[in-house]
């Protein structure tokens, strides 16, 4: 019996769906419950700790990311119309902007942990930098993540392409759909982390 | 890939750019907002409500969840229970 996994292209005939779509899905509720986990911490802290204090952080510096991680979601996407479309030089150029714009997001949090390091900031500093740190430290780690699996769908991984279209126009998506909720927990992080008083 | 797809996508792409340019929008509203110093509880739930919107948004075009199967939407209604369940705790389990 062949180990091949089935329903990759096709969909399934009970779920009507494909198996790696109905597994990323299945992964990213998943997700939900780990930075779910971690919000609720921080609603626990805060209402608990009466000397809370959220200032000192760059508003604008990460106004500016949100921005970048919302246009790599529009890149991401672009990308996957790319595949739909036949054009694997559009692809490369989406996907790689989308992998650009990753690494400005990286960089500039580099810059903003490396401010408050110099300043003598670190996580046992307060709850709230505890808590900033821990949320954008791992939120952090999934963007190196999503950078790693989108690298090697434009390099390596698009020689699947030139084999079978559709089961990678499949694997783009789910990418797609996993890079989105990237940004997506970075949309409620930004606001509550940065925003709130 | 059909030709028909082909048209397909250049509507979704048409959405793509529309989404995107509101969810800039809100962006800059979501910022504004946070230079009224207002009090605590309308600030959590202003900033939660637009923060939704954009979810939303991202969610329902970019993740192409409009128009996906039930059983993905049966998937994140279970989540949606135990998420807000998980965030509820903390205070409805208070001490005070």
């Amino acid at each position: 019996m062949s180990a091949e996994i089935r329903h990759i292209v096709e969909p399934h005939p009970v779920t009507g769906l494909t198996n790696n779509k109905l597994g990323i899905w299945l992964f990213l509720a998943s997700e939900v419950m780990l930075f779910g986990a971690l919000f609720s911490a921080y609603i626990m802290m805060r209402t608990g700790d009466l000397n809370w204090h959220s200032h000192g952080l760059n508003i604008p510096l990460a106004t500016f990311n949100t921005a970048v991680l919302i246009t790599s979601s529009v890149t991401m996407v672009m990308a996957w119309a790319s595949v739909m479309m036949d054009s694997l030089p559009k692809f490369r150029m989406y996907m790689g902007v989308t992998i650009l714009l990753g690494c400005t997001f990286l960089v500039v949090k580099y810059f903003e942990y490396t401010a408050k390091f110099s300043h003598h900031i670190y996580p046992a500093t307060s709850t709230f930098y505890a808590l900033y740190f821990t949320m954008t430290g791992l939120h952090v780690l999934h963007v190196i993540g999503g950078l790693v699996v989108n690298a090697y769908f434009w390099g390596p991984g698009a020689s699947l392409w030139r084999k079978d279209k559709m089961h990678f126009a499949g694997r783009i998506e789910c990418a797609g759909l996993y890079w989105h909720f990237v940004d997506l927990v970075w949309i409620f992080l930004f606001p509550v982390l940065y925003l709130l008083p | 890939m059909s030709a028909t797809s082909h048209a397909d996508i250049q509507k979704h792409v048409r959405t793509y750019v529309m989404v995107f340019l509101a969810l800039g929008v809100l962006t800059g509203i979501t910022v504004a907002v946070s230079y009224l110093h207002l009090t605590i509880v309308p600030a959590v739930l202003l900033a939660l409500f637009i923060a939704s919107i954009k979810g939303t948004l991202v969610a329902a075009y970019f993740m192409h969840l409009i128009g996906e199967r039930k059983l993905i939407y049966w998937v994140l209604v279970i989540c949606a229970v135990f998420f807000v369940t998980l965030l509820a705790l903390p205070v409805l389990t208070s001490g005070r």
